[in-house]
């Protein structure tokens, strides 16, 4: 029973940072209809530099600071959200299929920068020894995982606040506006590439905690996590749960991340041991069938986008109620 | 005083001055050396036949094309090097001949969306700021309900605007572009399409609004409908000025009536 509590609480940690991401990627597709395949490079931003920044002195690399995990965090989303604002900056006027390309070669850059730049990454062994939160308790693995599991649920309960707060303030509105018509905002005055840029980095920000997060959750980071397979990842799960809906982002993620996991989980079982490391591309099978099987079933996903106003509109809620029934 | 003596003299000063606007696309000069002013308060109509370079000077005037040559004064300001976002601060708003309504909101929030200075469009003031960002807020929603109840489409504040239909769509976006205050407004056909119980309906609220002070511009095949609103008319012909006066006088005058047939013929 403990065991299965435990399994579970990492289970739902691993896929709640996964749904930080989804969240950050729904400000820039969901909300604002920007391209972004290069999801990964965000990530790994965040996550090396909070790993940078936290892990004790090592002599074979640039760093560690040992600063404190929270230092890490922030200076995780704030060098994440340059990045998306500089590569924005750059890229944001061409068109969306112009975005994607970019974003996608910003991705690979990322990969083989952290890659190859050993002296500053650690090359392909990583940076190992991340500080865990509440690593003192980690003698007692219940304990342990629960207390993982509300810190990292604090943080997806904290983003989802923000941007739910974000959708209905005017800044939202804007940027509905733009994604549905950039013409005739443009003539009520609203500068779509400058809200372009501000969402662009906003998203990009949330991936580069989500991606810090996850780092000190595991506690082991490597190039190989942030292949493109992550960025597939997070835009299935997106798919899934619902674009342009955060409850839909954040139960795409954790559905998708089970799927992920129980393939993984049935593959160990009932494959053949010399046949695994093949098999294992079934589980990007597995979630390509996800993704067809809800676009057939329920094309706006899970949970679809629904009409956000304004919280200052009194009475639309009941409105839609009545509506409704 | 000194500023008193500059509101008298911008009442002094027309809404739009245009002047030696030049526009080709590779050899085909859709304007060329056209000269247009919008007075304060005026009623104007733009007419010309098919071809003639209305819509391309209405899209320089709107900032959606750069003139290759000459100056545009919008509110005695220098406009013709600004982009379409940069019009609506200088007191210029638009209409679309094809409306533009923002479909998946709301009707009302698409009002509110014209709304201009506002606070909480800036990312961080609506954490750092936030009872401002509400005062406004509020306000907007209460001048968008005003508005909504001036186009008579206040039934239908919490629908979804693709469920508008054609002239529903004008009537919104008069609405929307008024949220923004703009002492001119360019109208873009804003009869075609739609019926004419409704049409009947824009037709009384642009009076109201030219009653009000607003000067507009309004560019129309419905010649009824010209004649009925408008104070002056300009007719253009292959991209240049034909010739202006009131739009009976217009009307009758052999000019025009060539330019017409002679591009129909």
């Amino acid at each position: 029973m403990i065991e299965l509590i435990s399994y579970g609480a990492f289970f739902l940690t691993l896929a709640l940072t996964y749904a930080i991401m989804c969240l950050g990627l729904n400000v820039q597709w969901g909300q604002t209809g920007l391209f972004n395949v290069g999801v990964a490079g965000f990530v790994g931003i965040g996550a090396y530099v909070s790993a940078l920044l936290t892990t004790p002195d090592a002599p074979d690399r640039f760093g560690g600071f040992d600063l404190p995990i929270a230092v890490g965090w922030i200076a995780a989303a704030i060098a994440a959200a340059l990045a998306s604002a500089l590569l924005g900056a750059m890229t944001l006027r061409l068109r969306s299929d112009y975005l994607a390309i970019a974003t996608f070669g910003f991705a690979v850059v990322v990969q083989l920068a952290v890659l190859n730049l050993q002296k500053l990454t650690g090359g392909p062994f990583g940076i190992s020894f991340i500080p865990r939160p509440f690593g003192a308790l980690a003698s007692d693995p219940l304990v342990f995982g629960l207390c993982n599991l509300a810190v990292v649920g604090a943080v997806t309960l904290a983003v989802y606040g923000a941007l739910e707060h974000l959708m209905r303030s005017p800044w939202g509105r804007v940027l509905r506006a733009i994604r549905e018509d950039e013409q005739a905002a443009s003539a009520l005055g609203k500068n779509a590439t400058v809200f372009r840029l501000q969402a662009f980095a906003v998203g990009g920000a949330i991936m580069g905690l989500a991606g810090a997060v996850q780092g000190h959750f595991i506690g082991y980071i490597s190039p190989e996590g942030y292949v493109p397979i992550l960025t597939f990842q997070v835009w299935a799960m997106l798919i899934v749960g619902g674009s342009g809906n955060n409850r839909g982002a954040i139960a795409g993620a954790i559905l998708v991340w089970a799927i992920w996991a129980a393939s993984g989980a049935a593959l160990a079982a009932f494959i053949p041991a010399d046949q695994q490391a093949r098999a294992s591309a079934l589980k990007i099978v597995m979630i390509g069938v996800a993704i067809c099987l809800v676009l057939l079933l329920r094309p706006r996903g899970l949970l679809g986008e629904r009409a956000t106003v304004s919280r200052h509109v009194e009475n639309a809620g009941d409105h839609a109620k009545d509506k409704a029934s | 005083m000194a500023q008193g003596a500059t509101a008298a003299e911008m009442e002094q000063k027309p809404a739009i001055k245009a002047q030696g606007l030049k526009l080709a696309f590779g050899g085909v000069k859709a304007v060329d050396d056209m000269a247009i002013t919008l007075g304060r308060g005026e009623f104007l109509g733009l007419i010309g036949p098919n071809g003639a370079g209305k819509t391309t000077l209405f899209n320089m005037l709107a900032g959606t094309y750069r003139p290759q040559a000459g100056s545009i004064l919008i509110n005695d300001v220098e406009a013709s090097g600004r982009d379409a976002t940069a019009r609506i601060g200088l007191g210029l708003g638009r209409t679309f001949q094809i409306p533009k309504p923002f479909p998946q909101m709301t009707v009302l929030e698409n009002v509110v969306t014209g709304a201009q200075h506002q606070t909480g469009e800036r990312l961080f003031a609506n954490f750092l700021r936030y009872g401002k960002v509400k005062a406004e807020e509020r306000a907007a929603i209460g001048r968008a309900r005003e508005l909504l109840d001036f186009v008579k489409l206040s039934h239908l504040a919490h629908e979804p605007a693709r469920v508008l239909s054609g002239g529903q769509r004008k009537l919104l976006e008069l609405a929307r572009v008024l949220m923004a205050d703009p002492s001119a407004i360019l109208l873009d056909e804003p009869a075609a399409g739609v019926n004419p119980a409704l049409l009947e309906f824009i037709i009384s609220r642009v009076l109201a609004l030219n009653a009000q002070g607003k000067s507009i511009l309004l560019i129309e095949h419905n010649m009824d409908m010209v004649t009925r609103l408008c104070h002056r008319v300009v007719v253009m012909a292959g991209g240049r000025y034909l010739t202006e006066g009131k739009p009976a006088e217009v009307a009758r005058n052999p000019a025009v009536v060539e330019a017409y047939l002679g591009a129909a013929a």
